[in-house]
């Protein structure tokens, strides 16, 4: 087991293991090494998988950006007629089937996943893969390059709606005289045109807990549930439990899927979403210009692989970038549902300040750039108050209008790409459209390369919850 | 960054629970062995498998928040957090404190979803279905929901908005986290948030859960999952951990937060200090999605986990002839798989000594409250330390002979003890356990 003499956990390990694999009583035998150590790790993302409208996996969705191709269409996967915004990011039904991509032995239980955990499923193969690790969910042949108790799991993930057609079916067994669901059946019949297991596909931590079973992943394991800043959120936990010394890597990121009409009616009452009518479907999202008037909505997210720097080089991986800075905080105005730029402002100061940079360091911004106007404003106020005059030629990526707002897995996309433009030192091409009447780099714009160093990713969520991710070039 | 590890201790506790809704009541009536599981009173639920539950009664969120207009329509999981947080906040003595930086001060909590308003979503449903009389056309579903479901509501329901109403209630702008690991949710909330704090990157945390799966998809869920107690003809006595005829768990609902510090924070304001979180460990089962490893895999590493972060040899008894721990606040669900598992992985851990370590399960008395389990577990946990006495895991009268450690049946101990182990276990296989200590 050549991992684990890397443990920095020493009194964890061979003594350890037998205690779990030993008989129920156990003598006491030597005492073990007793002591904690505080410990300063470098963190680097050794493997990107997003998933979204551009497709599956770091390259498909690199060369969609770097071509100017969007994945906005018509929505096909229901009519949303009833709502004010009829475009979003579908991941394509053909390029992705969930159960091509999981080892046969769990074929099964991809019927107890709704499309959130399939999308987490799918996008942790493609991370595993894009890291060169191996795990039961990749190879059964090799086993494992990292030790399964070695390996965390924080995942971002959404209110999940449950299917309403599902229950629907349902409902109809138990109508009443009055046309309505009577409970007095419902109770003693009705419930039971529900499978067993119904609860189980809808439950937020169902996303970690499949995509811990399939590729073994023992340590440490959270579902973090905080809108857009899920994605951001996990990183920045999956980031304290590897310095902790409680994992030496961790799959972490969010996915989500709000293309169902339950989320799309709450998305419309929290006015949230842009007005289509009218529109080329690449107009719908237009951050930062003077006629955005909402956003659209994507299915996708997608996790990484965050990894020790130690670990990762002492098993020959290849670091995408190197976790450099990390910080949250809350907006909460009076409402508690506003943006407000000081906030956002504070989360990128205390994030330059953990990655004792100044922002003269920061070559490129991935701002959220949702096309929700008063988001927006507040996420742009908040770059010309930290940035100052630089405010208005640091280039930045948009990724919404490519795959819609993914949600909790929205921010997974931005590091995702944040991590592919300082690998191969260029920036995507930029879509949108509209006035801009702010002086920032977000109108259209070419792919081009350029001189990256260090690059921000900024999450605002609904809810109040802002991160700011400060991502480095490795050396 | 220091090498010394900052200390983390406890200043302010507070709960809305079945119960009762402040912190001595419930201490109290949980050291007497009461309960209060009685019939569902929230929707009619007379022909379910399960009929009964523990539910909060008489609450009045608006008493809790100095401004309720601040919050609007709050949902049902938001307005329990509103009030245990306020309380847990006055008793801190932080509200008082001058010069606070609103940035250093976080949230992270495990809280769960809000309610589904059933009544309106079925019409909607019904509502919208096409002439076969049962597929849902989109278009008249969305215009039936704009008819039936209200828009505040729906917003209400995302899982981080206990978190934001309780950011704005006493203003905090500091890093806020919810994390949602089913019935570990709570526990793991606690732990990560000391983590986070032992890092530096907060002052002062606000830590906890709340929920309620007390509605008619919830019940459904969980009788689908035959995971509840169908015991409706004595409700008072379905939450009986650890017995031979125990036959699932009691559905709870509520609110338990509580207010951490650094320990050099507190004693620099002279906050009165409740106990120190001194060890944390967090586990995946990854194993199957509905059952737990039938070794007591992953409960068995969180419980090392936490010991060792405490610096604690679970093989060792101290020099006085203690264990390590003197008491473990189990999750002890009461269900058949949990109750069995989790004693199998208390012994794996102690050895020999785990017969020596009391371990009883408060949901016997207050039932399960889901994500807001751990942390009210844990705020009793604080208490027994407080006043050295451990309540009864009550209904325990027909012992499993399988289940042959110290549950301290039905009537409540007192002993004296510095040193407690909590644990919470999800569905999907999180384990995480914290090691809780007076100070």
């Amino acid at each position: 087991m050549p991992f684990q003499d890397r443990h920095l956990c020493p009194w964890l390990n061979g003594d350890y293991l037998a205690i779990l694999t030993g008989p129920v009583l156990r003598v006491a035998t030597e005492p073990r090494k007793l002591h904690y150590r505080p410990m300063t790790r470098r963190v680097v993302i050794s493997g990107a998988g997003p998933i979204s409208a551009l497709g599956v996996g770091i390259d498909d969705t690199w060369s969609a950006m770097c071509e100017g191709r969007s994945g906005l269409k018509p929505l096909t996967c229901f009519d949303p007629g009833a709502f004010p915004c009829h475009v979003g990011g579908e991941v394509d039904p053909e390029t992705f089937k969930v159960r091509n991509v999981v080892p046969k032995s769990y074929r099964k239980a991809v019927k107890v996943m709704c499309r959130d955990v399939e999308l987490a499923v799918g996008a942790a193969v493609a991370a595993i893969h894009d890291a060169g690790l191996k795990t039961p969910g990749v190879d059964n042949e090799d086993g494992h390059v990292i030790n399964p108790d070695r390996m965390g799991c924080q995942i971002g993930s959404g209110l999940i709606a449950a299917d309403v057609q599902e229950l629907t079916d349902a409902f109809v067994t138990s109508l009443g005289d009055d046309e309505e669901v009577d409970l007095g059946k419902w109770g003693v019949t009705g419930m039971e045109n529900l499978t067993p297991l119904w609860l189980l596909k809808y439950l937020p931590n169902m996303l970690a807990c499949h995509v811990t079973i399939v590729h073994d992943c023992q340590g440490p394991s959270n579902t973090i549930t905080c809108s857009e800043s899920s994605s951001a959120l996990s990183l920045g936990e999956s980031m304290r439990v590897i310095e902790r010394g409680a994992a030496d890597a961790c799959l972490t990121g969010g996915a989500e899927s709000k293309l169902n009409p339950l989320s799309y009616y709450r998305q419309t009452c929290a006015g949230r979403l842009a007005d289509s009518s009218g529109l080329e479907v690449n107009d719908v999202v237009r951050p930062f210009s003077t006629e955005a008037n909402g956003t659209a909505l994507g299915e996708g997210g997608g996790l990484l692989v965050l990894e020790a720097k130690d670990n990762c080089d002492a098993r020959g991986g290849r670091a995408r970038a190197e976790l450099l800075g990390y910080a949250a905080t809350q907006s909460c105005d009076h409402d508690g549902m506003s943006a407000t730029a000081e906030d956002i402002a504070a989360a990128i100061h205390n994030a330059l300040r953990s990655a004792d940079l100044d922002h003269e360091s920061i070559d490129a911004i991935v701002p959220f750039g949702c096309g929700i106007p008063s988001v927006d404003a507040a996420e742009a106020d908040a770059i010309e108050t930290v940035f100052g005059e630089r405010a208005t030629s640091i280039p930045q990526v948009l990724t919404v209008p490519y795959t819609g707002n993914c949600n909790a897995g929205n921010g997974a996309i931005q590091v995702s790409i944040a991590c592919r433009c300082l690998e191969t030192q260029s920036l995507p091409a930029r879509l949108n459209t509209g006035t801009i009447d702010r002086n920032l780099q977000v109108g259209p714009a070419e792919a081009r390369d350029a001189q990256l160093s260090n690059i921000l990713v900024l999450s605002v969520s609904q809810g109040g919850q802002n991160t700011a991710v400060i991502l480095g070039k490795v050396s | 960054m220091s090498s010394e590890r900052r200390r983390i201790v406890i200043t302010g506790i507070g709960w809305v629970t079945p119960m009762g809704h402040d912190i001595e009541s419930v201490w109290q009536r949980l050291l007497n062995g009461e309960t209060d599981i009685t019939p569902i009173e929230r929707f009619d639920a007379r022909t379910f498998p399960t009929t009964f539950a523990s539910q909060v009664r008489n609450y009045d969120w608006t008493k809790f928040v100095k401004d309720p207009s601040l919050h609007g329509q709050p949902g049902i999981h938001t307005q329990f957090a509103l009030g245990a947080a306020r309380q847990a906040w006055d008793m801190s003595g932080l509200g008082t404190v001058a010069g606070l930086d609103p940035h250093r001060i976080g949230i992270y909590l495990g809280a769960g979803e809000g309610v589904l308003d059933f009544q309106s979503y079925q019409k909607t449903c019904l509502a919208s279905r096409e002439d076969d009389g049962h597929t849902i056309n989109t278009v008249n579903w969305g215009e039936a929901a704009a008819k039936f479901l209200d828009g505040v509501g729906e917003v209400e329901q995302e899982p981080n908005m206990p978190a934001s109403h309780i950011s704005r209630e006493l203003g905090i702008r500091g890093p806020v986290y919810n994390c949602l690991t089913a019935c570990a949710a709570s526990t793991q909330a606690i732990g990560e948030a000391a983590s986070m704090m032992r890092r530096g990157d907060a002052d002062v945390m606000v830590s906890g859960g709340t929920h309620t799966m007390l509605h008619v998809l919830g019940v459904t869920g969980f009788n689908r999952l035959t995971a509840m107690s169908t015991r409706n003809d004595d409700p008072a006595t379905a939450s009986r951990p650890f017995s031979k005829n125990r036959d699932g768990f009691v559905m709870g609902e509520g609110s338990g937060i509580i207010i951490m510090e650094t320990l050099d924070h507190a004693t620099a304001r002279g906050a009165n200090v409740l106990g120190e979180v001194t060890g944390y460990g967090s586990s995946a089962d990854a194993y199957r999605i509905t059952d737990i490893h039938p070794e007591g895999r992953g409960p068995a590493v969180a419980m090392l986990e936490a010991l060792a972060d405490a610096g604690l040899d679970p093989a060792k008894r101290r020099d006085d002839g203690k264990p390590p721990v003197q008491y473990i606040s189990s999750h002890g669900t009461s269900t058949n798989e949990n109750d069995h598992i989790e004693t199998l992985a208390a012994k794996k851990v102690f050895g020999e000594m785990a017969y020596d370590i009391p371990m009883t399960s408060i949901k016997s008395m207050m039932g399960h409250l889901i994500c807001a389990a751990g942390a009210v577990e844990f705020i009793t946990c604080l208490l027994m330390l407080r006043d050295q006495v451990i309540p009864p895991t009550i209904n325990l009268d027909e012992p499993d002979p399988d289940l042959d450690l110290d549950y301290v049946p039905n009537v409540k101990r007192e002993t004296a003890m510095d040193t407690c182990l909590s644990n919470s276990f999800g569905f999907g296989g999180q384990n995480n356990t914290l090691v809780v200590s007076r100070i």
